[in-house]
């Protein structure tokens, strides 16, 4: 690097106020409403006095259902952001016709590589591992995760990440190199920009995030499960989530050594994927698909799991074929780091490798397919509640089943020749990951509501945005295949293709739709939280569940369970249900204990304070603040390791207190069923 | 530009894969999708007529069924797959009429060079072939990684750099086709597609001496000065000086091409004007 | 319907014939953990493996610069690797000084292991310092590039572990032996080991055969 050592540079690295782009007011007025937005909320708190509840009760939090409702929280503002970007790309492609549109190229590139990159690492990921820190711990009986400080931290990582990438919108550029930054594109010489450090930089430190979140459900799922919890009794979402995790843990290292390898190219000229020197970026190519192909395992199979809940208590039925769902799961995990390669049979590998890797890919077919099969055999002879959970589900059979058609005609090498980065490709992900994960979250977050804040979400606005939701995906994505059949190719700009134009400007009306879509959700939360008490859930169990969540109140207490719950077989608490009523629902006072609990912790917030900061110094290359940044992480672990409390107890009288109250809205639960 | 439309034999052999498969799995797809419609449906709690069944939870018959449907599909599928894999191997040759036709295809920022080392010539943006003739070609890229598609031809495939891909086609019928860059190369990326003159064979050689005829010569110090980033708009054609220029390309005794440093306004993408650096 | 429908409760599945283990609740603290990190271990070893990947494939690729065999030092990679296998059997004694409570011996052990990873750290800083005082840096080369990041991924880690044994040293002496020290004692001996065990891969994968070449 040539820059002159000036006391400027020092302190400052790349940074200067050419890096504020006052002349580009779209980011900048985004940006600033983004920036208003968080400024008024942080004054309504401190003004309000609500700071140190937020600090008490949320950001120092250990409890994994707190943690997991923030991960929602941040999943839903990061869903704004990425629909966003994803409004200003159809908006772009439906005018650009013959034209330069309303966005200039190097804004349209940040556009469509913030969309993918935001929606997966920092909307996907986030929802669905907020979902699963939420409702695992619940459904194995236990009281918390194996890790709750190191949970912590793994959520305020993945919040800096999604900062990182929001703040690339004001301060400097973000990459324009696609959501995976190909090189040599994404090298030095070609991107000589902080975009992709940008890019790079939030990756590695909430990849880290992601990492320990996956060590930690993996570790919870396997050693902590309450007495009788046998693998083969957990709730299926448990299995997705141990498949998803065990992913997480073998696939998310592959990404950061990439990644690594890709900054240390930029950063200190190595040669691992440029043009010079002998660099292969073939190898990127396969190193990164061979984390990216898990990670849309990592996504779709904990949406599985919540499907496999939603189809089963709104079917009123055990789920069917419980064992060959399990069987299913796990090959999906394990098939799915075999198929990495049908992201690249455009590379020019010879036909047998591609022929076995489109096999390989169409097997994984075999045990989805087989999912999708038994949900419609619990369907079968079922008696069915469309509520709004079981709607997403319903859609997503359908959906799905399309996306899984698409896809396992892109594994065919021969068709991929023609279909492999086209506007095909993109509907397709967009129908297994809009279809799958999206929906997938969404019936998770109406089903598992009532059980996190203790009342139901309003149904009428639930249907109207699924109606939406669902109309809306279609209307956008159908054109877009459409259009990949025509020969339209992805991340265009503009285009002066004349056959394209009207798909286009119906996936932009698409797109307008799936906003509704969009905007009912919020109506939906603005409105229930309006008629909370109406809505109030006091039994715990509102659906009618099987599982453990909803054998404790909504939201349950601190502890979740006052005793570790006995589990005799599948379906724990529908058995439980049916026991109770059979004794007549005569309990005695159980004997409560003390329950030691995890004292909250600052460590996550402060971690992730000090990573923001050595993340921001090494994207403008300001190293004083980098070693400042890495000290302060280092003190943080040392202070925390430091303590000498990291445990509470909860007296017994407190805990009987709590459990009271539960145990007799149940017991008139289970009268009133009984009466029935 | 339709898929469904080829013009060319590996272009047809493409999309009736592409339209057999769909076929196959719309066999299963299709009642599937009904199946869950027709029994979400009757199966509502609303529904007195239907039977409630709570313990139909498990069915060796069942699940023979279910993982045999999808297994049958993806064995007659991955069948379709092997055999399509090596017919359409993009090396394989494609016979046509005539003597094959080399093309050298280069990649550059942001626009596609086409040498024809055995007529001594190249053009930019623009490739003209025969019909009915094998083309054969080599592919590179001058920088960045692309991808060469012409979509009523067939099978797409990548350039890098220092690496030489090959993709055969061959075009049945007179007319003007369209080609692009199938993979994302940076800000002039949209502007990479180029036109295809497919002409009689009879009037390819007269193209080939009008070409020959250009005034512009096609050497290393031209090449390096076309390599930089920028978007080309007319249709330039060259005398290929040296037809051992895509060798020196390929194998990177000519530098992969510069990154936007030495970009110059003129021929740059649209832009706001604005660089954050 | 020609299917054969189980009847009765949800669990009833066929399957569950003979006798069902249960399973005894949720397990001990220490096991939890030592379980945890293993995991994050074998996540490492993911991780090292990608570097070992890049290696074999960039491994000829030396750009007319030099190959293994002209770099590599077979005497001090050879006292590296005595010093490292050496402190695992030093960070053992620690180890089992920590179960039994003994400071002496703990401090002693986690001493000794803590000189002999600087030494390997030493000798490592100056084969790096040397290599690319005479033009070898790791931009010299893809292969240099591969070279230099995988040994160097593996000294970062001996370089965290250092730190980590340091601090757990100051732990003992200020908290004693307790329950939460003796946990993330066994981590650490844990990391200490894999870290040995990587080192075995790299000096096979990289220094023995890079030899041969």
């Amino acid at each position: 690097m040539p820059a002159a050592p000036t006391v400027e540079a020092m302190m400052l690295g790349k940074l200067d106020w050419s890096a504020i782009p006052f002349d580009q007011p779209i980011p900048l007025i985004a940006g600033g409403v983004v920036l208003a937005g968080i400024l008024a909320v942080l004054i309504w708190v401190v003004v309000k006095g609500h700071l140190p509840y937020l600090w008490h009760e949320w950001i120092t939090s250990v409890d994994h259902k707190r943690i997991g409702v923030m991960y929602i929280l941040l999943a839903s503002m990061m869903l704004l952001r990425g629909g966003s970007d994803a409004i200003m790309m159809r908006i772009q492609q439906a005018i650009a016709y013959q034209s330069q549109g309303y966005l200039p190229p190097e804004h349209y590139n940040q556009i469509f590589s913030a969309h993918g990159t935001i929606m997966i690492f920092f909307v996907a990921m986030p929802f669905v591992i907020g979902l699963m820190n939420l409702i695992v711990p619940l459904q194995l009986g236990v009281r918390d995760v194996a890790f709750p400080t190191l949970n912590s931290v793994g959520f305020w990582l993945t919040a800096t990440g999604a900062l990182l990438v929001n703040l690339s919108l004001v301060i400097g550029e973000f990459a324009r190199t696609g959501w995976l930054a190909f090189p040599p594109l994404s090298e030095l010489s070609y991107s000589p920009g902080v975009g992709v450090d940008y890019y790079a930089w939030s990756l590695q430190i909430s990849g880290v995030g992601t990492l320990v979140a996956g060590i930690n459900l993996v570790t919870t799922v396997l050693k902590l499960r309450t007495k009788g919890m046998n693998y083969l009794r957990m709730p299926m979402f448990c299995w997705t989530t141990l498949a998803s995790n065990l992913l997480i843990v073998a696939a998310f290292p592959i990404l950061t050594a990439t990644l690594a390898m890709l900054l240390l190219d930029r950063y200190l000229g190595f040669h691992f994927f440029t043009n010079e020197a002998g660099g292969n970026v073939m190898m990127f190519m396969n190193l990164i698909w061979a984390w990216g192909h898990p990670e849309v395992y990592i996504l779709v199979l904990p949406a599985f799991g919540i499907f496999s809940e939603v189809v089963s208590t709104f079917s009123g039925k055990a789920l069917f074929g419980y064992r060959s769902m399990v069987l299913a799961t796990m090959a999906i995990c394990v098939i799915s780091f075999m198929v990495w390669l049908h992201h690249f049979f455009t590379m020019g590998a010879g036909p047998d490798v591609n022929a076995i890797f489109g096999i390989a890919s169409m097997i994984i077919a075999v045990p989805t397919g087989v999912k999708i099969y038994n949900w419609l055999f619990t369907m079968y002879g079922g008696r069915i509640r469309f509520a709004t959970p079981m709607l997403w589900a319903v859609g997503f059979m359908v959906t799905f089943i399309i996306g899984g058609l698409t896809g396992v005609l892109v594994a065919v090498p021969p068709a991929d020749f023609m279909l492999h980065n086209s506007m095909f490709l993109v509907a397709h992900f967009h129908n297994v990951i809009i279809g799958g994960v999206l929906f997938g979250a969404f019936a998770g977050f109406e089903y598992w509501f009532p059980k996190a804040f203790g009342f139901r979400l309003d149904e009428r606005w639930g249907k109207l945005a699924f109606w939406f939701t669902f109309s809306g995906f279609y209307i956008t994505f159908v054109p877009l295949y459409v259009a990949g059949m025509l020969g339209m190719t992805r991340r265009m700009q503009h285009y002066d293709v004349a056959e394209w134009r009207p798909w286009m400007i119906v996936a932009a009306i698409g797109m307008a739709v799936l906003s509704i879509g969009v905007i009912c959700q919020i109506m939906q939360l603005v409105v229930s939280i309006r008629n909370r008490e109406a809505l109030r859930d006091r039994t715990g169990d509102p659906w009618d569940g099987r599982s453990l969540e909803w054998a404790t109140s909504s939201p349950p207490p601190v502890f979740n369970f006052a005793f570790h719950p006995d589990v005799r077989g599948e379906d724990a608490y529908w058995d439980m249900k049916i026991a109770a009523q059979q004794q007549s629902l005569e309990h005695e006072e159980p004997e409560y204990h003390d329950i030691e609990m995890p004292r909250n912790s600052p460590t996550g917030f402060v971690c992730a304070f000090f990573a923001t900061i050595m993340g921001f110094a090494l994207i403008w290359h300001i190293w004083w603040l980098v070693i400042l940044g890495s000290l302060g992480a280092f003190a943080t672990f040392v202070v925390f390791a430091w303590r000498d409390h990291d445990e509470y107890v909860i007296p017994a009288a407190e805990v009987a207190a709590i459990d009271r109250v539960n145990l007799e809205e149940r017991r008139n639960l289970v009268s009133m069923a009984g009466a029935i | 530009m339709n898929l469904l439309d080829p013009q060319g034999p590996v272009a047809a052999a493409n999309s009736t894969i592409l339209v057999d498969s769909v076929f196959i799995m719309l066999a299963i797809v299709v009642p599937t999708i009904f199946a869950i419609l027709a029994f979400a449906f009757w199966f509502r709690a609303s529904n007195t007529k239907a039977r409630f069944q709570p313990g139909f939870v498990y069915s060796g018959r069942v699940e023979m069924v279910v993982w045999a449907i999808p297994a049958l599909t993806v064995i007659l599928l991955g069948g379709v797959a092997w055999i399509g894999s090596h017919q359409l191997d993009p090396a394989a040759p494609v016979p046509g009429t005539g003597s094959p036709v080399r093309i050298q295809a280069v990649s550059l920022d942001w626009k596609w060079l086409f040498i024809y080392p055995d007529q001594r010539i190249a053009t930019v943006n623009t490739l003209t072939v025969p019909a009915g003739a094998e083309l054969n070609f080599q592919l590179t890229s001058s920088s960045v990684m692309n991808t060469f598609f012409i979509p009523q031809l067939g099978s797409m495939i990548y350039t890098m750099n220092g690496m030489v891909t090959r993709l055969n086609l061959r075009a049945d019928n007179e007319g003007k086709l369209k080609g692009m860059s199938a993979h994302f190369s940076g800000d002039g990326f949209p502007d990479m597609m180029f036109d295809v003159n497919v002409i009689s064979p009879l009037s390819f050689p007269d193209w080939v001496a009008t070409t020959a005829k250009t005034d512009a010569v096609l050497n290393e110090e031209s090449y390096k000065k076309l390599m930089q980033q920028g978007i080309e708009k007319g249709k330039p054609t060259y005398r290929l000086e040296d037809p051992r220029l895509f060798n020196l390309i390929a194998t990177q005794h000519i530098p992969p091409g510069p990154g936007p440093e030495l970009m110059s306004d003129a021929g740059r993408p649209h832009s706001g004007g604005h660089d954050a650096r | 319907m020609s299917m054969t429908a189980t009847v009765g409760r949800a669990h009833a599945d066929p399957h569950h014939i003979g006798v069902v283990v249960e399973h005894p609740g949720p397990a001990p603290k220490r096991t939890v953990t030592a379980y945890g990190f293993w995991v994050f271990l074998l996540s490492d070893i993911v991780m090292f493996s990608c570097f070992f990947a890049a290696y074999a494939v960039l491994v000829s690729q030396t750009a007319d610069g030099p190959k293994g065999s002209e770099i590599f030092e077979q005497r001090n990679v050879a006292i590296e690797t005595v010093c490292l296998l050496l402190s695992s059997f030093t960070c053992g004694m620690a180890s089992i000084a920590a179960d039994v409570r003994n400071r002496f011996w703990f401090y002693l052990g986690m001493t000794v292991t803590c000189v002999l990873g600087l030494i390997f750290l030493a000798i490592e800083f100056r084969e790096f310092a040397d290599l690319v005082s005479r033009g070898y840096g790791p931009s010299r080369s893809a292969f240099l590039s591969a070279f230099f990041s995988l040994v160097g991924c593996h000294g970062l880690h001996v370089s965290a572990g250092v730190l980590w044994l340091l601090t757990m040293m100051a732990q003992v002496f200020a908290k004693g032996f307790r329950a939460d020290v003796l946990r993330r004692m066994m981590c650490f001996a844990l990391f200490w080991h894999a870290l040995d065990i990587i080192w075995v891969g790299v000096f096979s994968v990289v220094y023995l055969l890079g030899s041969g070449v």
